[in-house]
């Protein structure tokens, strides 16, 4: 076999094929390292959830829950356009990739948009963890701790999304000028793995952090 | 539904779209009752049911929208790991937590 030097096909690797499924695990190991970084913060929630769940219900409730599902709504429709700019990345749709790519950006925008929005409510509220806390109750200190993990996961979850954005940036300037086709896409479908499971943490953290407390 | 197995030219499989359609209207619908399950009194059941929930729509993005389904076996393998080192480290820590104040202290 000649050596071989095209985007797909790598020369240390036996074939495209290969090479695909070296970085598809190669990503998938990364997340995996993302499973334990959040399942740590996770694991510190669960822990204190245990520990108080009355005081986590109640200082729960100051959550919106209106925002917190439209923004798990808005979250699944970008994973939705992501899986759609993969879709177009193999069969080489080059415009498509590029505005599905767009599409995912402007939705995460709107997301971090609605957190930023939340977090400021919460501020005014006197909800922030530390001096500013002014949260009059029996339970102060679970209910600190309870916004000390809200702001920790979703606060960590949001900069991941910032992050997602700019690779999103990054790749969607690579699909304009033409460096994607039927043969080659993989930085597409591997930002694709990283927006997805950036999704997938949200599905957890938004029944553990805004369906707590909320029988009628 | 049987949807064919077609290869792109790097020969990873292409999903037809209304698959991804699919899966999205299966989240929204999931995310619908999981916020309605939530103002339902279950009593200790409500956590549950909602990771349940939580679980399967993270098992439809995983399996379909990043090709878990379709990718080789070494690959969820990896995957398995993870979720197993993230339920060990759970487990362990709640081990810790509830035995606390079961053993009474060092005899002096």
């Amino acid at each position: 076999m000649e050596a071989s030097r095209t985007a797909a096909h790598q020369h240390q690797f036996d074939s495209a094929a290969q090479q695909y499924e070296a970085s598809a695990l190669g990503m998938w190991v990364f997340l995996v390292t993302e499973i334990m970084f959040f399942g740590g913060i996770l694991t510190a929630y669960v822990v204190y959830r245990s520990l108080y769940p009355e005081s986590f219900a109640h200082v729960s409730n100051h959550l919106s829950l209106p925002l917190g599902a439209f923004n798990t709504v808005v979250l699944i429709g970008s994973s939705l356009t992501m899986a759609l700019a993969v879709h177009a990345g193999q069969l080489g749709r080059r415009l498509q990739i590029v505005v599905f790519l767009a599409l995912t950006m402007l939705l995460g925008s709107v997301f971090l948009g609605i957190k930023a929005y939340e977090y400021h409510h919460k501020f005014v509220e006197g909800l922030v963890p530390g001096p500013l806390f002014t949260y009059e109750g029996a339970d102060r200190g679970p209910a600190q701790m309870f916004m000390c993990l809200y702001f920790g996961l979703t606060g960590i979850h949001a900069l991941h999304m910032v992050i997602g954005v700019g690779v999103l940036a990054v790749i969607l300037a690579m699909a304009w000028r033409g460096r994607f086709s039927a043969a080659y896409s993989t930085p597409v479908e591997m930002s694709g793995l990283y927006w997805h499971f950036v999704d997938v943490v949200w599905i957890f953290l938004f029944p553990l952090l805004y369906l707590l407390g909320r029988t009628t | 539904m049987s949807h064919e197995l077609s290869k792109d030219a790097a020969g990873g499989h292409v999903a037809p779209l209304g698959l991804y359609f699919a899966i999205f209207v299966a989240l929204l619908v999931l995310t619908g009752v999981t916020v309605w399950v939530a103002t339902v009194e279950l009593g200790p059941l409500n956590t549950p049911v909602a990771m349940a929930i939580a679980v399967t729509k993270a098992l439809l993005v995983v399996l379909y929208f990043m090709h878990l389904r379709y990718s080789p076996r070494l690959t969820a393998l990896a995957v398995g790991a993870g979720v197993l080192w993230f339920a060990i480290m759970v487990a362990f820590t709640l081990s810790d937590f509830f035995t606390r104040g079961v053993v009474s202290g060092l005899p002096r």
